[in-house]
């Protein structure tokens, strides 16, 4: 059984219930920092490493935390292990680390982390909690990975710095699209990734909160 | 235990319990990190300047690379060498009302200029200097943009320009990374016969047709804003409030006397 439950946990988030497409959770990180695919796989593993072990450690300690201080003590451990992340980067990725800049600190506003803390870690046994938080974060970034992709592919035509399409800039055919390199451009994609999931698995898609009435005639509004 | 839990007792605990384990883990990475960030800072600081004077290859020793770069500290005002001690940190100092001053008229919109800039002599193998590297930043359209500029010992033709830190639109502004877009800058001369600042980045692309070519650089097209900031940049840092003192010592003392040759000082 809990076998079972620890495999549920980590892989329905990756597409049943997604924390980006179907809980619309921590998407402004998704607009700011997936021009380029390095970008993006970094922060893809920053949040990994973050959410799973912050989740740990709410669950090894969540017998003796007092309920009206929780979310301080929440902030203050992926507070930590948000800064850990980023003195990591700075000592041993200083490049993309400089790419990532302030993002990498807002991963602690992210509300993927405090949301799957309060409501999956607070009750649930360490292990779960971080098989919890290990899947959340790959739903995440399966998200990020897809919009990372696309933009850096259609707005500077590459990927990973590869070149695939050899822009006009540099000497080939391909004409950049610049929207892609802009943050809405990402909204779009997030959009087209959730149209997509929805038409593959249709019991995500929500039902309408009214219905529209049909339009009244003319001879009997009299 | 669980109506303990609830007591201020053990919420005074373990709120000093935790904040106890994670400041341990803060400043324990910080502290034992720094020495590799401060490194990094610096290692990264060394490419920029290289790459800006043309001398960097990927993959190559910087270290051992910028043996043959001297750093110095110029007096603004005076254009004279200065001592300084080796951490002098020129943002910083920029900061500092003892070390810096307000900036009027400010092209650049940099508010204050500290009073000693640092400088970067690129000696050859004989010790005579080959490039002039030169410390430039001012705002583009949404960020400051910190750069070097090198120069020919001639202190007036331009070996190469680079950027390290800035906040423009990737793929529109943020082209003024493109080595592409660097390489226009290349021989380009920085004052016109009257000593004016004449470099322009200027829209559209230059050509052999193109008036006053040896004073134009292509433009990048969407990134008026970002061009006009570099413009600024440009003409305020070799200006008089700028490096101008600087230059004209410089160009007496490494161009090898040719100083009044097209009568630009």
């Amino acid at each position: 059984m809990a076998e079972a439950k620890a495999k549920d946990v980590l892989f329905q988030p990756i597409f049943n219930n997604n924390p980006i497409a179907l809980q619309i959770l921590g998407i402004c990180s998704a607009l700011a920092i997936t021009t380029t695919m390095q970008t993006t796989i970094t922060m893809c593993l920053a949040v990994i490493f973050v959410l799973t072990l912050s989740n740990f450690f709410i669950s090894v300690i969540r017998s003796i935390v007092p309920a009206n201080i929780r979310i301080i003590v929440q902030m203050t451990i992926i507070t930590s292990l948000v800064i850990l992340v980023d003195q990591l980067l700075q000592a041993f990725a200083y490049e993309i680390s400089r790419q990532l800049s302030v993002f990498v600190g807002l991963i602690i506003t992210n509300c993927i982390i405090l949301g799957r803390a309060e409501a999956f870690a607070m009750n649930n046994p360490p292990f779960l909690s971080a098989v919890d938080g290990f899947g959340n974060a790959l739903g995440y970034s399966i998200v990020l990975l897809f919009v990372g992709a696309n933009r850096e592919l259609f707005g500077s035509g590459s990927l990973m710095g590869v070149e695939i399409l050899t822009p006009v800039t540099e000497g080939g055919w391909y004409y950049t699209n610049g929207l892609m390199l802009l943050p809405p451009s990402a909204f779009i994609l997030i959009g087209g990734f959730i149209w997509l999931l929805r038409v593959w698995k249709s019991e995500q898609v929500e039902e309408e909160p009214f219905k529209i009435a049909p339009n009244t005639r003319t001879s009997e509004a009299f | 235990m669980t109506q303990d839990k609830e007591s201020i007792a053990n919420t005074l605990r373990v709120a000093f319990m935790v904040c106890l384990v994670c400041a341990v883990v803060v400043s324990a990475s910080a502290v034992g990190l720094r020495p590799l960030q401060l490194d990094n800072f610096m290692e990264y600081r060394q490419i920029n300047v290289l790459q800006a004077a043309g001398l960097y290859e990927p993959g190559m020793n910087v270290r051992q690379a910028f043996e043959g770069v001297e750093r110095r500290f110029v007096d603004i005002e005076t254009g004279e060498y200065v001592e300084q001690p080796d951490d002098y940190d020129q943002r910083r100092a920029a900061r500092d009302p003892e070390l810096s001053r307000p900036v009027s008229p400010d092209p650049a919109s940099i508010r204050r200029q500290a009073r000693v800039a640092e400088v970067f002599l690129a000696r050859d193998d004989d010790g005579e200097v080959r490039r002039i590297i030169l410390p430039v930043h001012g705002y583009g359209l949404w960020s400051t943009m910190y750069g070097f500029l090198a120069l020919e010992p001639d202190a007036n033709t331009i070996a190469g320009i680079g950027f390290f830190e800035h906040g423009e639109t990737p793929g529109l502004g943020g082209e003024i990374d493109n080595p592409r877009w660097q390489e226009n800058w290349q021989g380009k001369k920085l004052f016109d016969e009257d000593g004016e600042v004449a470099l322009r980045v200027v829209k559209g692309s230059v050509g052999e047709g193109t008036p006053d070519a040896d004073y134009r650089v292509d433009g990048l097209s969407g990134a008026t804003l970002t061009a006009n900031g570099v413009n600024n940049l440009v003409r305020f840092w070799m200006g008089e409030m700028g490096f101008r003192p600087y230059l004209e010592r410089a160009r007496a003392e490494y161009g090898g006397g040719d100083a009044l040759d097209n009568g630009a000082f």
